[in-house]
């Protein structure tokens, strides 16, 4: 300031530009040019932030927020004792996007490499005219990180879960198997794939310039993995079953057979298996055959394995005791047009003897002291025209006919176990009936903590006690089935050897044979069942075919369970029996 | 003596800005940090699954029947080969 006053210059009121007389529009114009910039500049801010603001946010959070998604496994399933039938593990899925991936001959080279996919191939891939292409699924995680660690434009890894089945053919039919989408398609992969599926969650983060999230930005949705599921199998006995099953097949050139393990006490299934089976790791040639899971899904003529019900049904409706003669001579008899008749004539024999020797006769004759409504209450109350709710799927309940529509043949058939069709696992469970105390138990796939509290009566205590006997009778010389001897334990069973029907008519050459039973007879711990279908040449008896396999899976599943002997000495135990009779044995019992 | 407050707040509010600056980060780098962890996490889950599948594999019931019969030369004992003991009786 001083120095304006110290240099005489122009007062201020004295300045040239003043003097200047500018025509008046000039400074309107341009006030208004500025004002409407600055209209223009609101409006365009306006319009952006307010109006549009969506956009611009969306623009602004593509660069550093991201969602990503959090995959979720897909439960385990074991074997009771925690023995892996199925897992799935991740596995990487090379993509490329064929318009963005332009790959050097060298890249070409080195993935291809990678991959194990031929340099031409790979070129042919990425030439596609689709706008993505899986260039190879599954492959190993390292491998993956191989592809990865190549940073190659337009190529990425997806990761994908594979399911593995470590058993393979031994529990396939129970297990089941998922497909390429990880959803349950056959067995227990199917049954229970709500609870096996897990739940994939999100979540969004921001990152920062190199790409590592630095802050969790909004909510968290978090995976749900699926919840690993125990079976009630037990693997080593699986196996014996198994193995059993495949070498009596091979032996007997047979069509398919089933074995059934049930556990008693709990109503468990401890192994179930099928013949034909498959390898669920490898499904490229299945077949529907052996996909089917018979001894649920299929139905068959059961044979004289039922005998030992109607015989419990008269001995509980005191129309017969366990000695009550029954002439069963000439081995024929007729019911109307039909005649039934046994193999083997027999003469007379007890109700016991009816059993051990699986007279038709006898059973028929039995059964006409029985009205066509109290056979039919007791084999539906014992399971048989019903589904056993394991919750599987292809579940059947067989065929039985309402009993007011039985022609008295038909009554004297079913009393038999011809003329309705049940399946494997629900004979098995009807068996429980004998090796429990007459009540019948719910069966499950699944381990259970504790036994089951419901359970139904069908026959009483002293029924079953009867039944039993006769029931071991039919596996000592006399009986069916004098082969089905356990060293150190006393056995009970009943052999089957059914006609096939074929189109309406029951096959000459073609039969079921099949063994259900329990052991040890005194205090019973397991059930097993056991059906070979069509076994061919001379030995199709149940007690030849289905006999031998029974014997060597219930011996094999009382050691693995170290279930005390009830009959230490075999030389006294057979003393037992060929000396004091089996009639004089049971009235002890009923004396106590 | 206002003027000196004044100074003395000025100074608060850089420090506290500072502190935020750093906390920040820190909570960052520690944001990292548990991120990695979860990473190695699930790689071990991974891991543990397929040691899983790989001891299966190995103790499937077939196998471990070859080894035993073939290998170690075991077999079944035979009915005469099982002495059963009784059950002393409790006092």
């Amino acid at each position: 300031m001083k120095s304006f006053k110290g240099s005489g210059a122009h007062k201020f009121t004295e300045s040239p530009v003043l003097q200047l007389r500018l025509p008046a529009w000039r400074s309107r114009f341009m006030g208004i040019l500025i004002l409407s910039a600055l209209v223009l500049l609101i409006g365009r801010s306006f319009y952006l932030q307010i109006l549009r603001n969506d956009f611009l946010q969306g623009k602004g959070e593509l660069r550093y927020k991201r969602e990503l998604e959090i995959s979720a496994s897909r439960g385990r399933i074991s074997d009771r004792n925690g023995e892996i039938l199925a897992v799935s593990t991740p596995m990487a899925s090379v993509w490329a996007i064929p318009a963005e991936a332009r790959l050097s001959q060298n890249e070409i080279k080195r993935l291809a490499g990678l991959i194990e996919l031929s340099a031409r191939d790979l070129t042919l891939r990425l030439a596609s005219e689709k706008s993505f292409v899986f260039l190879k699924r599954q492959l190993p995680p390292d491998i993956g990180e191989k592809v990865a660690a190549l940073k190659l434009r337009g190529i990425g890894i997806d990761k994908e879960y594979r399911r593995y089945y470590p058993t393979g053919e031994m529990a396939a039919h129970v297990v089941g198997f998922t497909g390429v989408d990880d959803k349950g398609l056959e067995g227990v992969e199917l049954a229970f794939d709500a609870q096996l599926s897990g739940k994939p969650g999100s979540r969004s983060v921001i990152r920062d310039r190199r790409g590592q999230i630095v802050e969790d930005a909004g909510s968290i949705h978090f995976p749900k993995d699926g919840k690993d599921t125990r079976l009630s199998l037990d693997m080593r006995v699986q196996y014996l079953a198994y193995s059993q099953l495949k070498q009596v097949i091979a032996d007997t050139r047979a069509k398919a057979g089933s074995v059934v393990v049930v556990d008693a006490r709990t109503g468990e299934i401890i192994a179930l298996s099928n013949w034909p089976t498959y390898n669920p790791n490898n499904r490229e040639l299945l077949s529907g055959t052996q996909l089917r899971n018979r001894a649920i899904t299929d139905t068959y003529e059961p044979g004289s394995v039922i005998k030992p019900f109607t015989a419990a049904l008269a001995l509980e409706n005191e129309k017969v005791r366990f000695d009550t003669p029954i002439n069963c001579a000439p081995g024929k008899l007729t019911i109307g047009t039909a005649t039934i008749s046994d193999p083997r004539p027999h003469g007379t024999l007890s109700v016991a003897q009816v059993i051990q020797k699986s007279s038709n006769v006898g059973s028929a004759k039995i059964a006409r002291m029985l009205s066509a409504k109290e056979m039919w209450g007791m084999l539906d109350s014992i399971g048989f025209g019903h589904v056993t709710h394991l919750g599987f799927p292809g579940e059947v309940s067989g065929r039985m006919r309402p009993w007011k529509s039985w022609l008295p043949i038909e009554q004297a058939t079913i009393s038999y176990g011809h003329g309705f069709s049940v399946s494997l696992v629900q004979l098995a469970k009807a068996y429980t009936v004998f090796a429990r105390d007459g009540d019948l138990i719910p069966l499950s796939l699944i381990r259970l903590e504790s036994p089951p509290l419901k359970t139904t009566q069908v026959f009483s205590p002293q029924t079953v006690r009867e039944v039993r006997a006769m029931l071991e009778m039919a596996v000592q010389p006399g009986g069916t089935a004098p082969k089905v001897r356990i060293p150190g334990y006393r056995v009970a069973g009943k052999t089957g050897t059914a006609h096939k029907v074929e189109g309406g008519h029951y096959a000459k050459n073609k039969y079921v044979a099949s063994f259900a039973g329990f052991a040890p007879a005194s205090d019973p711990r397991f059930v097993v069942a056991v059906m070979i279908d069509e076994p061919e040449g001379n030995m199709h008896f149940g007690g030849s075919v289905a006999g031998p396999v029974f014997t060597r899976v219930m011996s094999g599943l009382l050691r693995l369970y170290s279930v005390p002997q009830d009959s230490p000495s075999p030389a006294e135990g057979m003393h037992v029996v060929q000396n004091s009779g089996h009639l004089s044995a049971v009235r002890d019992e009923e004396r106590l | 003596m206002a003027a000196r407050f004044n100074l003395f707040l000025v100074l608060v509010a850089v420090f506290c800005a500072l502190g935020v600056v750093t906390s920040q980060h820190k909570s960052r780098k520690l944001f990292h940090a548990i991120e990695v962890e979860q990473e190695r996490a699930g790689q071990l889950e991974v891991e543990y699954g397929q040691l899983q599948l790989e001891l299966s594999t190995w103790a499937t019931s077939p196998r471990i029947e070859r080894v035993a019969r073939e290998r170690l030369r075991m077999r079944l004992p035979e009915a005469a080969d099982i002495a059963t003991l009784a059950e002393r009786a409790s006092p």
